[in-house]
């Protein structure tokens, strides 16, 4: 059962020294990854969920970032113990990325046909022809009409779904097993996110590729992912299958989560729940539950200590003094 | 007469805006229009939400700026309380703005880095003191200003402090609080909580509708997130490439979506329940949204529909009553003419 498991983040500290103080955007992030399932790391901004994923692909600037503890394992071996060298090798090759802003991502001076040949040669040691002509195959598979042409074009002739297409076609091009899609849908409108939703599920069951999908929409999350974790304040807050979740979510901050989203499918005039307070400052951040100030189940306990993860269930866990030992 | 007149507060009608554009180098030189807005005909009656939906580049925006006469139109009428603005002088336009005001989308660019938030929020009465169609002292402001503060949720303490002391919420509760010194009739809200975050954006939008309750506003409101625009709207607007293409009561609308665009608008809508979402049959679109710059001889969704017929590709549909008030711009239920 555990050699399913392809990618292990255990207790996964990232630091940021500012002038203001110390920044703790993760502080002890677990999961594992099993090989093609797809995970959703939710929360709002700020919570650290981009932040876990530069750190897992080793690309927090440093200084002033540093990893401060933990380790990522891939297939059993630690990312941060390996040399750059061997890094590069597994970034953008057996693990790749997709941002969300595909403008940025892409050269603008550069044709899409130098930039996917560049990664296709650089990892799979294919000559240039034989390299374009994946490219091409990729392109298609990701629902580019007329991928001949369009290869030649530059970033700035494609629409804003069509980049991301791109992009896709881009980091599948190595087919990697895994891909972290980074707030991939947030640029684009409803109903290109739609397209570009069912594209990474389409190809992602293909492929076998497992992916880590980030975002802040509970309701992209609901349709593309088995397990999920919620983030608050730099740590995982709750864990579980996309139903349980949903169905029966734990922590008092996803509880709140859930209720403040206004529903398509339940029209009701009744007011809409919402979670007061603003989210916490991460930084210098006290030892305590940075959600009770927010919290309408806050006990004593809650302003002392961090709650101990609780595990309620196979591949279920959730921090709060509510459950476990701290009840 | 006069009834019907004070009945809708606004009143759009046959509203264009083209934006002129020129590419190419001297000797090549072409000029065209980017036919933003190409024909909007609504009315909103006092104390009601009209919802704006639509994807980018469709012209939510620059129908509501149009509307504020941010931009003069066109071409088409705006009537608010029963005053044509596009016929009004500068002066005639000014006093109108005071019953129309709006909030911006993004609360960190309306917002001036370099102003204290008693200023920005007392600026539009400093504004309309000045070119006397107020007057109120000093003191009077700052009282209306503690006293706006304290009703969007901030505490009055915070009325020397400066924008970037702010979170993108409290920033957009000076935004509104802004909008609301002058006690305007109509608010313009141009995606006020799209750049917020989950937890914040329910905040805010509660916030709307009790300030909509206590001071009888009346609300366009711009969003493209379909589940946000069913909670805060009576009637809602669905636009497409610069025209209504759909215009219904927000109910009826979720429940009986007519236009194909409108079908395919509310099923690429995720809903937060894998449950649901399992169960649900999706009509993804293909291709993108055409570019703006033509004029078009027949239904301007006409690539993208699954529905299309022969008719569709030679006449424009216009938006007429398919029944109970539930207007749709589509072939499927009215003959050209």
């Amino acid at each position: 059962m555990t050699d399913d498991v392809i990618l292990q983040v255990k207790d996964l500290k990232a630091y940021f020294k500012l002038d203001e103080g110390l920044l703790k955007a993760v502080d002890g992030v677990s999961f594992d990854l099993r090989k093609g399932e797809t995970l959703g790391i939710v929360g709002e901004s700020g919570s650290g969920k981009s932040v876990t994923n530069l750190a897992i692909m080793k690309l927090i600037p440093t200084p002033p970032g540093r990893i401060a503890g933990g380790e990522v394992l891939f297939i059993g071996k630690d990312i941060f113990k390996m040399s750059d060298e061997e890094v590069r090798k597994i970034r953008g090759n057996k693990i790749s990325m997709i941002f969300q802003d595909p403008m940025t991502c892409l050269n603008p001076f550069l044709r899409i046909s130098t930039q996917m040949i560049e990664t296709i040669v650089l990892h799979q040691g294919l000559d240039k022809k034989a390299a374009k002509a994946k490219a091409i195959e990729m392109l298609k598979l990701a629902g580019i009409p007329a991928p001949e042409k369009r290869i030649d074009q530059y970033p700035h002739q494609f629409s804003g779904g069509m980049r991301q297409r791109v992009m896709i076609a881009m980091a599948l091009s190595c087919e990697p097993e895994i891909l972290i899609a980074d707030e991939p849908t947030t640029a684009l409108d409803v109903t290109i996110q739609a397209q570009i939703l069912e594209l990474i599920k389409e190809l992602s069951a293909r492929l076998g590729t497992a992916v880590i999908l980030i975002t802040h929409s509970l309701g992209v999350v609901a349709g593309m992912c088995d397990a999920i974790c919620v983030m608050y304040a730099g740590r995982i807050v709750e864990r579980g299958t996309a139903d349980e979740i949903f169905a029966d979510p734990k922590h008092p901050y996803t509880q709140g989560l859930i209720k403040s989203v206004p529903r398509l499918d339940k029209v009701s005039s009744q007011r809409l729940y919402s979670i007061p307070g603003q989210p916490p400052n991460v930084i210098n951040l006290p030892d305590c539950c940075p959600f009770f100030p927010r919290c309408e189940r806050a006990m004593d306990v809650c302003k002392t200590k961090y709650p101990k993860i609780a595990e309620i269930g196979a591949k279920r866990s959730v921090a709060c003094w509510l459950y476990g030992e701290g009840k | 007469m006069a009834e019907k007149a004070n009945e809708n507060l606004l009143e759009v009608s046959g509203l264009k805006m083209h934006f002129p554009y020129h590419t190419g180098s001297l000797w090549t030189r072409k000029k065209g229009h980017i036919y933003a807005v190409d024909g909007v005909d609504l009315s909103i009656k006092k104390g009601e939400t009209l919802g704006l939906v639509g994807e980018s580049g469709c012209g939510k925006s620059t129908t509501l700026r149009a509307i504020a006469h941010l931009y003069r139109p066109t071409a088409g009428k705006v009537v608010l309380k029963g005053q044509d603005l596009t016929a009004a002088s500068p002066a005639e336009l000014m006093k109108a703005r005071k019953d129309m005001q709006i909030v911006f989308q993004d609360p960190y660019a309306s917002l001036n880095p370099r102003m204290t938030t008693r200023d920005i929020i007392s600026e539009p009465m400093r504004i309309f003191t000045k070119a006397k169609l107020m007057s109120l002292t000093k003191i009077e402001m700052d009282e209306r200003v503690e006293q706006l503060m304290e009703r969007v949720g901030l505490s009055r303490f915070f009325k020397n402090r400066y924008p970037h002391e702010f979170s993108g919420g409290q920033r957009q509760r000076i935004g509104i609080a802004r909008a609301l010194a002058l006690k305007p009739d109509l608010m313009l809200c141009d995606e006020p909580v799209s750049a917020l975050d989950v937890s914040i954006q329910s905040q805010i939008l509660n916030l709307f509708k009790d300030l909509q309750e206590e001071f009888g506003l009346t609300y366009l409101f711009i969003a493209h997130d379909l589940a946000v625009i069913q909670y805060i709207s009576n009637r809602i607007a669905v636009m497409y490439l610069g025209v209504i293409v759909e215009l219904s009561d927000s109910a009826e609308l979720y429940k009986k979506p007519l236009h194909p665009y409108t079908q395919a608008l509310l099923s690429a809508a995720p809903i937060p329940d894998p449950a649901v979402e399992r169960k649900r049959q999706r009509v993804i679109l293909t291709g993108d949204v055409p570019s703006p710059d033509k004029t078009r001889t027949g239904c301007y969704f006409y690539d993208r529909c699954s529905k299309r017929m022969d008719k569709c590709a030679k006449s424009v549909p216009r938006l007429k009553d398919a029944g109970s008030g539930h207007q749709v711009a589509c072939f499927l239920f009215h003959d050209p003419e």
